[in-house]
């Protein structure tokens, strides 16, 4: 027994008043006071809404939601606790530990959509077929294989990267897409909470990635380039074929897979690479991008718009303290 | 006359974007004094807000801006982020175009894309020469 204990390294405590990386302080500090519960939503004011939409519209509604739940399940039980173990830094680990309980609650939230708007049968059938969609398993299982594969935490984190910030949008383009038709609004407002907050976890992720990467050689360095690209491509075959299988019927799916490609390119860019996918490939519908970022678009930037007038900025939060004027 | 400031933490997407760009420009740091400049000046800025908005415009922005000799130079601001941020998107430009009284210039994603590049190089180019051609005016 005694041997055992000369194999355990000293337990430290986490002293947030030491830092070895800011931006763990800083990436703590916004994750906390974003958090949120689905109770925060009024989900019931998309009841009526709910009814409008055709049978098929609602199953397919049920089916992206509950293919949205299995990543965040697998992002909350395996992806950032597998992270934790790589952690470079002990507030690296106390972030991701935040990252996996924030999975959990996207997790349930859907359930919360469900149990608002949904009859339980419907439900069970959308869940049966997430378990036996092969899309949706061929992706989850490419996600998993790098998770588990110990020997390389840089690999994981990109595994993870592209979890957060590309496998999600063939979901999200969704409730974006009934939003944006004036349908489901509570629930996109839900939507948008976790859109955020994954916005988040892929930034910091990929953030931790650009650091492992700076100690490494060159030659490593392209390595694992090639593999990002190559695993992106592997992703993006997939999901294409889910998004055909999913809005063929709705006649969107040219539309979701420029999505994705933007979302991609976002992706790749959190991991500090450049685009892959040309810019024409990237054009998202203007309605898509509104009820991504209500609001944004109103106010025309001067070199964008007509050139002849500008609007100064419409901020309301403009307090900190550490503005002198 | 194309003074450009501008900064970018340590994920490097602004930074990214600036070297494309190709423009003489200077970065500010993370935690050094904040230095001062001497010309007419465009602020390059991501965002940084918590979910209601507070904190979009990074420390050593405030920090720069804070200097009244700084401030009275700044002429414009183009502002990066994050879509997926909803309504705070690129906040920190509309925070600095009101609390300083210049136009936000431009928006964009990350560390932007060919166009965004493309359309920032123009505007700049299309800005400078507007804003030369007052101050001749004013002198004249
Ligand atoms: C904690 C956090 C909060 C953010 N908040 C916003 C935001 O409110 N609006 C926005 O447009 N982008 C937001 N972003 C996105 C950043 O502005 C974006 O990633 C930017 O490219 C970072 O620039 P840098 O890498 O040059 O530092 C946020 C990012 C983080 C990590
Ligand atoms: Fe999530
Ligand atoms: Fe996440």
């Amino acid at each position: 027994m005694k041997d055992m204990t000369q194999a355990r390294a000293v337990p430290k405590a986490i002293n947030w008043n030491r830092l070895q990386d800011d931006k763990d302080l800083e990436i703590w500090n916004r994750l906390t006071v974003n958090f949120w519960l689905p109770e925060k939503v009024p989900l019931s004011n998309d009841i009526q809404s709910w009814s409008q939409l055709t049978p098929d519209e609602q199953t397919l509604t049920i089916r992206v939601f509950t293919g949205l739940t299995l990543l965040d399940t697998i992002q909350n039980a395996v992806g950032a606790p597998t992270l934790m173990q790589d952690a470079i830094t002990p507030h690296e680990e106390a972030v991701l530990s935040n990252i996996a309980f924030m999975e959990a609650v996207h997790a349930r939230s859907y359930s919360s959509v469900f149990s608002t708007l949904c009859q339980t049968t419907e439900v069970d059938e959308a869940f049966r077929w997430s378990a036996e969609n092969e899309h949706l398993q061929a992706k989850s299982r490419l996600i998993l294989d790098e998770y588990d594969a110990i020997a390389s935490p840089l690999r994981k984190k990109i595994a993870s990267v592209f979890l957060e910030s590309f496998l999600f949008y063939s979901g999200f383009y969704l409730p974006m897409h009934w939003s944006s038709r004036a349908r489901l609004t509570n629930t996109a407002d839900l939507i948008r909470l976790i859109i955020r907050d994954e916005a988040i976890h892929g930034y910091y992720i990929g953030y931790k990635f650009q650091r492992g990467m700076e100690r490494l050689d060159e030659a490593e360095r392209k390595e694992l380039k090639d593999f990002a690209f190559g695993l992106l491509f592997d992703l993006y075959d997939i999901e294409a074929r889910y998004t055909e299988q999913l809005y063929d019927g709705l006649g969107l799916t040219e539309d979701v897979k420029n999505f994705l490609h933007y979302n991609a390119n976002k992706a790749l860019q959190n991991l500090g690479f450049e685009a892959l996918f040309p810019e024409e490939t990237c054009r998202v519908n203007p309605a898509i991008m509104a009820a991504l970022s209500p609001g944004s678009d109103e106010n025309h930037d001067f070199f964008s718009g007509s050139g002849s007038s500008y609007v100064i900025g419409k901020a309301e939060a403009t307090e900190d303290e550490d503005w002198d004027f | 006359m194309t003074g450009l400031v501008y900064y970018s933490s340590r994920s490097g997407n602004t930074a990214r974007l600036m070297e494309r760009l190709g423009l003489k420009a200077l970065r500010l740091p993370q935690t050094e004094p904040s230095p001062e400049v001497d010309a007419p000046y465009v602020l390059v800025t991501p965002t940084f807000a918590d979910g209601e908005g507070r904190g979009a415009v990074p420390k050593s922005v405030i920090k720069f801006l804070n200097n009244t000799r700084n401030r009275a130079l700044l002429q414009g601001v183009i502002a990066g982020g994050n879509r997926n941020f909803g309504t705070t998107f690129a906040l920190a430009g509309d925070v600095i175009a009101k609390k300083c009284d210049v136009p936000v210039l431009y928006r964009f994603e990350l560390a932007g894309t060919e166009t965004d590049i493309a359309r920032i190089r123009a505007g700049l180019a299309r800005f400078w020469a507007a804003q030369e051609q007052q101050t001749c005016l004013t002198q004249a």
